[in-house]
């Protein structure tokens, strides 16, 4: 406590101050610097002081001394009691002892004046602080209820269906577009539960997501799914269910927003089933192959151990019906097919019309031939018993094409062009039957063996045609002749060359029909040529299989040609191969003769490159040797020549010249090739430099605009 | 177990937990848990405050003695601080975290000082604004705002702020005891940052703040202690508080323990660094 005298000396009333400031300093908070408290604890000295030496003394200016305290904020409990203490020792001890009476009234006062200003304090700041939690909440919930009511809004007009539910899955609150959607007023919709929306079309993960919600470990989902209205109808609904946690952070309510898309759904499905499905038989279509095989071959990963099976048919003689009978007719029969097909397919066995009588059923998961063979058989039993259409009794065979293999070991499109070329070796086998593609045979002996078999009708269907490629001189680059060249527009393969067909029609004996028409057309064509262009109308080199030659009639037939075309017979060659002359028979020479004899002239094909006796050459009835274009290639580089080809290509053209025959070069490339066979002597020259192989008509436009081709003639430059 | 079951049993929990309102709704006015505001009021002696608060204060004092007096060292501060603003010609202050106008506020030390001076109080606690608003009802030269400090936006385009402070000229921006309820995910420097942008050359920030450094185990139960509050403290070392004032300069004597801050007093106060808290006034150049 204070050590009385300690300010002695000095004015008493500073003393006093000095030491009251002292004593409460840190007691309470006043918001003064130390001089301002002071100087405002002197002033209240002075009172006190004052009061206790007035005559007679005023004791009860301590209430107002106490007031005074409390104003200043000297609120700490300690201030009272150091103030008290304090003024108690220090003022009889500075003013003299005669105060110790007054002292204890002033001080009594003091505290009383304290603690009722105090008092009031306190409830006026418990008073404040209250009124400010009140409006505090008043002005929360004034907040609340305008964003209350903006939230109530939107609910209530939100386009899109709103319900909350609790956690027990019962339905507490439902907007009006809900209520519409569902035909529920909104006492019948809080008396059901999300359960009760449960659909049995709903996908298990539906509600597996939904319990998962429940617990708190999703936010929220998205589904489509159906729900049932009240009349019971049925809908489709784009369902967003949301939690709502409480302040803890746990699951409190549910959030359901509910949009009908039901409209949109079927006009998707309608679109869907458009895409893909066929309008006429209502089969599923192409479209839905392709997307079924990609998915069956997407799912199955290279190991997959999965196999797919398809059958592939058509209607033999289907075209037949078309067109005696009319298309409704053959519709009608499409569409009982189709039936047919439907009623027999199985489980997983997917029936598809690809187009105009062909259909396939797709087998996902075959586990072997075996059952696809059954399937084939089944179609071919449900398609014998005839078709009544419009008052007839037709029947009608199919041919199938059967394909069954492991996914890892083929793709979509392989399959299907398998199945498509099987299906034609089962017709060409005799239509009315099932062939099996056999994986281990070679692809391009199957496509051979297919395309042998359609041969015949390919050329009772006039699917060739033919093309012309340009001889010229190799003096001047002009047109001489043409090669005709036979092509094949095959209706699935596309445009073929002849190396893909000749082969197989020699084997079959189609060439016998085929060169005859190849001939006539070739014919034909110079004859036009002929009419137009005259002495300058280029001869028609036209190719002769052996097996030709060996046909009797062939000289009459070309002579029959000749006369009915009008063409001059020195305007055709024929053209062989060394082969077909080394065969030493006597039926293909005498041919030979009769047609030379005529004036047509005779062209080795592909000279050198099979075994030549080169003996046989000069008896033979030879006008014209083509070189191999493979003993030119090495004559083609610009600045480098083979010396071997040079030379090689030197000597046959040489031996040509010596039995007084014309030499044709096969394959001229480039300009220089053009050149150097030019100046090893070579005649005539065939290939890429001068033209592509073209159609008749740009061969008469070429000779009319009459320009040397390949670029002019140039004499060789010689390098090193 | 069915979905149903399971859903039963959730759903009791849940209703224990007594749902309040759902996130959208204001702030709530709650006085089951006690409030920065009304126990710093409570420290200084004022009467505006409640049992949970005075609970609190009760077990924070008794685990570390020297908290009232730090306060009102605070508060000390606060006021010797913008008596050096008011000398160097400030006459607006936007003072946030103001928190309940108790004792020796700004607007009275200002007027004081100055006469007119202009005063934005801006706090987050419903009450002390709700508060504020009724003691300053009648004072043209003052206004109140309930924002966050971090929303920069609100606290600037408020109406109140905008009509009463004068940004093209310099202001006082007092950050005093605030920014330890403002953790670092709440990125307070890049509010301060925008607030700096926002003031003219010559404005200044005047800051303090609670700082574990001097009292590290103490620190670690009054943080403990403030969880329940809705403004959980983050105490600061003395250069992340440095780095706070980045962008300003920083006035004499820097940053210092808060008694230490030009007293008023030419003897200088023992054992300064039992005032854990840093106190530094810079200026925006
Ligand atoms: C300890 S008081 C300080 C009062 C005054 N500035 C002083 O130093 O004397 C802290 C105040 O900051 C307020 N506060 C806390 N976090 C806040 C925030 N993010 N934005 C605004 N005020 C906040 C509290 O409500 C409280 O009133």
């Amino acid at each position: 406590m204070t050590e009385p005298g300690r300010a002695s000396g000095a004015d008493p009333l500073d003393a006093l101050a000095a030491d009251w400031a002292e004593e409460v300093e840190g007691t309470s908070y006043v918001p003064m610097a130390a001089e301002e408290l002071r100087a405002h604890l002197r002033d209240l000295a002075r009172l006190v002081v004052d009061a206790v030496q007035a005559d007679p003394p005023r004791p009860e200016v301590g209430a107002e001394i106490g007031r005074r305290l409390v104003a200043a904020h000297f609120t700490g409990p300690a201030t009272l009691e150091r103030t008290v203490v304090l003024l108690s020792e220090r003022l009889p001890a500075l003013y003299g002892p005669g105060l110790r009476e007054t002292v204890p009234a002033l001080t009594g006062a003091l505290a009383a004046g304290y603690a009722e200003t105090l008092r009031d304090r306190t409830l006026g700041e418990q008073e404040a602080i209250r009124r400010a939690v009140l409006a505090a909440r008043q002005h929360t919930e004034n907040a609340l209820h305008a964003s209350e009511a903006r939230f109530r809004a939107m609910f209530r007009e939100a386009a899109i269906g709103i319900g909350l539910g609790d956690m027990e899955g019962r339905i507490l609150e439902v907007n009006p577009a809900l209520c519409r959607m569902f035909g529920y007023t909104p006492e019948e919709f809080t008396q059901r539960s999300v359960v009760q929306q449960m659909h049995p079309d709903d996908a298990p993960s539906v509600w597996e997501r939904y319990e998962r919600m429940i617990h708190g470990d999703l936010e929220n989902f998205r589904v489509e799914k159906r729900f049932y209205r009240a009349d019971g109808s049925s809908m489709v609904v784009h369902l967003t269910l949301s939690l709502v946690r409480d302040e803890r952070g746990e699951p409190a309510y549910q959030v359901a927003m509910l949009e009908d898309v039901s409209e949109r759904h079927r006009l998707q499905e309608h679109l869907a089933f458009l895409a893909y499905h066929d309008p006429l038989t209502t089969l599923a279509n192409r479209a839905r192959i392709t997307e079924r095989l990609g998915k069956v071959f997407a799912e199955a990963g290279g190991s997959s151990t999965r196999r797919v099976g398809v059958c592939f048919l058509d209607l033999d003689g289907f075209k037949t019906i078309n067109d005696s009978l009319g298309h409704h007719v053959g519709d009608l029969m499409l569409q009982e097919v189709a039936r047919r097909l439907d009623a027999c397919a199985g489980e997983g066995e997917l029936v598809a019309r690809m187009g105009g009588d062909e259909f396939v059923v797709l087998v996902e998961d075959s586990h072997g031939v075996d059952r696809l063979v059954a399937l084939a058989d089944r179609i071919l039993a449900v398609l014998a018993s005839p078709f009544h259409l419009v008052g007839q009794e037709l029947v009608v065979t199919a041919s199938i094409g059967v394909v069954e293999q492991a996914v890892a070991e083929t793709t979509a499109s392989e399959l299907m062009r398998a199945a498509d070329i099987t299906l034609y070796t089962a017709k060409a086998e005799g239509r009315g039957r099932w062939a099996v593609h056999d994986p281990g045979r070679d692809e391009t002996e199957t496509t051979r063996f297919s395309l042998s078999a359609a041969l015949p009708s390919a050329v009772a269907h006039d699917e060739f045609f033919v093309l012309y490629q340009p001889l010229v001189s190799l003096a001047d680059h002009r047109v001489r002749g043409v090669e005709a060249l036979v092509r094949w527009r095959h209706p699935r393969l596309g445009v073929l060359s002849p190396s893909l067909f000749i082969g197989p029609a020699e084997e079959t004996g189609v060439i016998v029909p085929l060169g005859r028409r190849v001939l006539e057309t070739a014919c034909r064509d110079a004859r036009g040529w002929h009419a137009e262009f005259g002495a300058g109308a280029p001869f028609v080199s036209v190719n002769v299989a052996p097996r030709q030659l060996h046909e009797p009639g062939l000289v009459a037939e070309v002579a029959a040609l000749l006369d009915t075309t009008g063409l001059p017979a020195d305007r055709l060659q024929v053209e062989l191969t060394e082969r077909a002359l080394t065969i030493d028979e006597g039926a293909p020479l005498k041919a030979l003769d009769g047609l030379r004899a005529m004036g047509v002239k005779i062209a080795v094909d592909d000279f050198g490159t099979g075994y030549s006796n080169l003996s046989y050459l000069r008896k033979l009835p030879v006008d014209v040797i083509k070189l191999d274009g493979s003993f030119g290639e090495g004559l083609r580089e610009e600045e480098l020549s083979d010396e071997v080809d040079e030379r090689i290509v030197g000597t046959l053209v040489a031996l040509g010249h010596a039995l007084d025959l014309t030499v044709t070069a096969e394959g001229v490339e480039t300009a220089a090739q053009a050149s150097r066979l030019r100046a090893l002597g070579c005649d005539e020259g065939q290939g890429w430099l001068f033209a592509p192989a073209v159609p008749a008509g740009e061969v008469a436009a070429l000779l009319r605009r009459g320009r040397p081709l390949g670029g002019p003639a140039t004499g060789l430059r010689r390098s090193g | 177990m069915t979905y149903r079951d399971r859903s039963v049993m959730v759903t009791l929990e849940a209703r224990e937990a007594r749902v309040q309102r759902p996130n959208w709704a204001p702030a709530e006015v709650d006085l089951d848990r006690p409030s920065a505001a009304r126990v710093y009021d409570f420290y200084l002696g004022g009467l505006h405050n409640f049992a949970v608060d005075r609970e609190m204060a009760a077990r924070a004092v008794a685990d570390w003695p020297e908290l009232p007096a730090i306060m009102q060292a605070n508060r000390a501060f606060l006021r010797r601080a913008v008596r050096h603003l008011a000398a160097q010609g400030i006459d607006q202050f936007l003072d946030i975290g103001s928190g309940i106008p108790t004792v020796g506020n700004v607007h009275e030390v200002a007027q004081a000082a100055l006469g007119d001076a202009r005063v934005v109080y801006v706090d987050i606690d419903p009450i002390a604004v709700a508060h504020a608003r009724a003691l300053l009802e009648d004072d043209a030269n003052t206004g109140v705002v309930q924002a966050d400090f971090v929303d920069v936006g609100a606290v600037l385009e408020d109406p109140v702020t905008r009509s009463l402070l004068d940004f093209s000229r310099p202001v006082g921006l007092l950050v005093v005891a605030l920014l330890h309820f403002v953790g670092d995910e709440r990125r307070p420097a890049e509010a301060l940052a925008r607030y700096r942008e926002a003031m003219a050359p010559g404005s200044h920030l005047v800051l303090s703040h609670a700082s574990a450094d001097g009292a590290p185990d103490r620190a670690d139960e009054h943080r403990s202690l403030y969880r329940r509050t809705a403004t959980p403290m983050t105490m600061r070392s003395r250069d992340e508080v440095a780095a706070l004032l980045d962008g300003f300069t920083l006035v004499e004597p820097g940053i210092v323990f808060l008694p230490q801050w030009r007293p008023d007093d030419p003897v200088p106060p023992a054992n300064p660094e039992r005032f854990t808290g840093y106190a530094a006034v810079g200026r925006r150049d």
